[in-house]
């Protein structure tokens, strides 16, 4: 049958933890100030997807910027994981994540299109709004070992997975120090009026309504299919005759 | 900048980011000369490693002192058993004609066929089904024909399939070669005596291959599709084992899900519910496979964006459709007004959303199915098969208008559905002529239509 230990790291298999994430750039027109090479100011920043701090998870983050950047390979070691720098060109920006060792090994990449411009190009630029472009995803782990799920099954930043019936864990290390703690959540960060919200509500919603209108038309093909072969057994059975 | 190169002044060296993302440099070493680039990129780009004929060997001339002759002279070869003497034309070098047997007579090979005394027989090779008539009837044909079996069986005498006159055949000699041999460890390594003929297999590998041969077009996809389908049960099982996961888990994964799809009906829909057993016409137990072997790779991950897994998933619902089709399917979602990609993709609408992709494939199939039922209908009709065009037109009658949601064969319509106008001329009976003027052709929505 195998050992109790066996049968619990069997039973973690199911089991998934995700922790939901923002990431994108806030850019801001420097105006008179802007000079033909520095035109903007940006952040390149991934957050927790509620503000909460990701360093519970995130062990640091390294952005890659375009090569004619001094240093194109940035390293932020503590949240917020965030990157400011002033340029006058929109480019890819690779995003790779680190995790603590017993979370993952394995790094996770993002990509990030910088954007300056608004969309609407014609428009007037101004130097107090900045543009925004965010992006929601999901980080999944698989198979978390048990010392992670202990260690942040009491952070907001994680969500938490439902664990199978009787399984225990042991108690968690307790918080860290509130005052510490505060510094890497994003609740108080200076770009926060300009944060996106994202609300599955919505999303759900729509496509809820999508599936219904498609399932009515399913049903009702199904209905002229029927019909349709009912005719052709006739035909069927009277040319046989 | 660009001005700058033009007017020719030097480049401030800024750290200024330029546009787009740094491409990789052109090839810009063309070499061609004569040929055009692209078909010298079809050769690699690269001019060949070694001269594929030496151009020098090609003009050679034979060494000036020799003088060459033909002479037209007798032969004999060595593979005749007559002394019949024939002529052909020879290379004569300085007078001396070219020794040696005729150059084609090393092929003539021939089979050893073993010629056993009838002590022999006696002795070793006696067998019940086998008269030593016919034995050396076979024998004797053997040789004549070179050990071509299919020839022997054709000439034998008596009715005897290939595989009984090689059985015989092979066992005699295997028989006589160890009865002669004077131990049988010198023999031991005879392929007649290491790996003897093996009828019964023989036969059932002929009659399999007979099989295989005659399928139809139909069983021969059933077959592959239950090929493919082991395959991947096979595949999610193993990615399962390297996870030290028991099969268990793997195959009950698909069993609830699998009754779920026998059991569920288009009628009873509930859409809160997110297990909503989808409507699928054809319950494709492949496309299961497909999912399972999905998910386990996902999970040998460790860690990955929950975009990253849908976009896994979608691919692995629309393994089986064709390009076309994926484009229909995403057009569909833009006319529902939902993103091709969510923006919010949580579990919860990543699941909703591959659901709704499914659902469209089947509501493409079915449509699809509609209209080849049609075009059976009207052949029926018609009496003729040549009716194709007008199908069309005619599910355009039979399906319902909807207003939000037009099932139009080529184009599904937002909100252009509502403002199309179209002449109904009763619920789709055939009499009238196939070219009403609103059916002409779907056509795109003009000014003059509202």
């Amino acid at each position: 049958m195998g050992k109790p230990e066996d049968t619990e790291r069997k039973k973690l298999k199911d089991v998934e933890i995700s922790v939901p994430i923002v990431y994108g750039n806030a850019a801001f027109w420097l105006g008179k100030k802007a000079s033909e090479y520095q035109s903007h100011k940006w952040t390149v920043y991934v957050r927790g997807a509620t503000n909460e701090d990701l360093s519970v998870v995130v062990k640091r983050v390294v952005f890659q910027l375009h090569s004619s950047f001094n240093n194109p390979t940035r390293v932020v070691e503590s949240a917020p994981f965030e990157l400011s720098e002033s340029g006058w060109g929109e480019f890819e920006i690779a995003i790779t994540l680190y995790f603590h060792n017993d979370v993952c090994e394995k790094p996770l990449n993002l990509y990030h299109h910088l954007k300056l411009y608004p969309e609407d190009e014609s428009g007037p630029m101004s130097i107090k709004k900045p543009v925004v472009v965010e992006f929601y995803n999901e980080i999944v782990f698989t198979e978390p070992s048990e010392s992670f799920l202990a260690r942040v099954q009491n952070y907001p930043a994680v969500t938490f997975p439902r664990l199978p019936a009787g399984f225990t864990l042991p108690s968690s290390a307790p918080i860290e120090d509130e005052s510490k703690r505060k510094r890497g959540d994003t609740k108080d960060h200076p770009l926060n009026q300009w944060f996106l919200n994202f609300s599955e509500a919505d999303e759900l919603l729509q496509l809820a309504a999508a599936r219904q209108q498609v399932q009515a038309h399913i049903a009702k093909l199904r209905r002229q299919i029927s019909v349709i072969d009912g005719q052709n057994q006739q035909f069927k059975s009277s040319s046989d005759q | 900048m660009d001005a700058k190169d033009i007017l020719g002044l030097p480049k401030t060296p800024l750290p200024i980011t330029q546009e787009k993302k740094p491409r990789p440099q052109k090839d810009s070493q063309r070499k061609p000369d004569g040929i055009s680039r692209e078909v010298y990129a079809l050769t690699g780009g690269l001019a060949p490693l070694m001269p594929s004929i030496d151009a020098s060997q090609l003009k050679r001339r034979p060494p000036s002192d020799e003088k060459i002759t033909w002479q037209w002279l007798p032969f004999t070869s060595s593979a005749r058993k007559d002394d019949l003497q024939l002529y052909h034309w020879v290379r004569v070098v300085n007078g001396v004609p070219p020794t040696g047997d005729y150059s084609f007579a090393k092929y003539n090979k021939s089979v050893d066929v073993i010629k056993y005394t009838d002590e022999e027989y006696e002795k070793y090779l006696t067998d019940p089904v086998w008269t030593k008539e016919e034995t050396d009837q076979l024998f004797d044909l053997c040789e004549r024909f070179d050990l071509r079996f299919i020839v022997i069986a054709d000439r034998f005498p008596t009715f005897r399939t290939v595989e009984e006159l090689k059985d015989r055949y092979y066992s005699v000699s295997r028989a006589i070669l160890i009865a002669r041999a004077p131990s049988p460890g010198e023999v031991a390594g005879h392929p007649l005596v290491k790996e003897p003929y093996n009828v019964s297999q023989e036969t059932e590998r002929k009659r399999a291959l007979s099989m295989v041969l005659s399928q139809t077009k139909q069983q021969e996809r059933k077959d592959a599709e239950v090929l493919a389908e082991a395959k991947r049960i096979a595949e999610s099982r193993m990615a399962a084992q390297g996870a030290e996961e028991p099969d268990l888990p793997v195959t009950s994964d698909i069993g609830p899900e699998s009754v779920e799809r026998a059991i569920g009906h288009g009628d009873t829909i509930s859409p809160s519910s997110v297990q909503v057993p989808s409507a699928a016409v054809a319950p494709s137990t492949s496309i299961m496979a497909d999912n399972a072997s999905t998910l386990a790779s996902l999970r040998m991950l460790r860690v990955y964006l929950r975009t990253y897994a849908l976009e896994q998933m979608v691919q692995a619902a629309s393994s089986s459709a064709g390009l076309r089709t994926i484009k229909r399917v995403e057009q569909t979602l833009q006319d529902l007004e939902v993103n091709l990609k969510p923006k919010v993709p949580t579990k919860a609408v990543c699941a909703e959303h591959l659901e709704l992709r499914k659902e469209i494939l089947t509501l493409l199939n079915l449509q699809k199915q509609l209209q080849y039922k049609e075009a059976e209908g009207s052949s029926f009709r018609d009496g003729s098969y040549g009716d194709m065009p007008g199908t069309p037109k005619r599910s355009h009658r039979v399906v319902d208008q909807d207003r939000t949601f037009v099932p139009d064969a080529i184009s599904f319509g937002g909100e252009r559905a509502g403002k199309r106008e179209q002449k109904r001329k009763g619920p789709g009976r055939v009499s009238e002529t196939p070219s009403s003027p609103a059916h002409k052709r779907p056509r795109k929505m003009k000014a003059s239509d509202l």
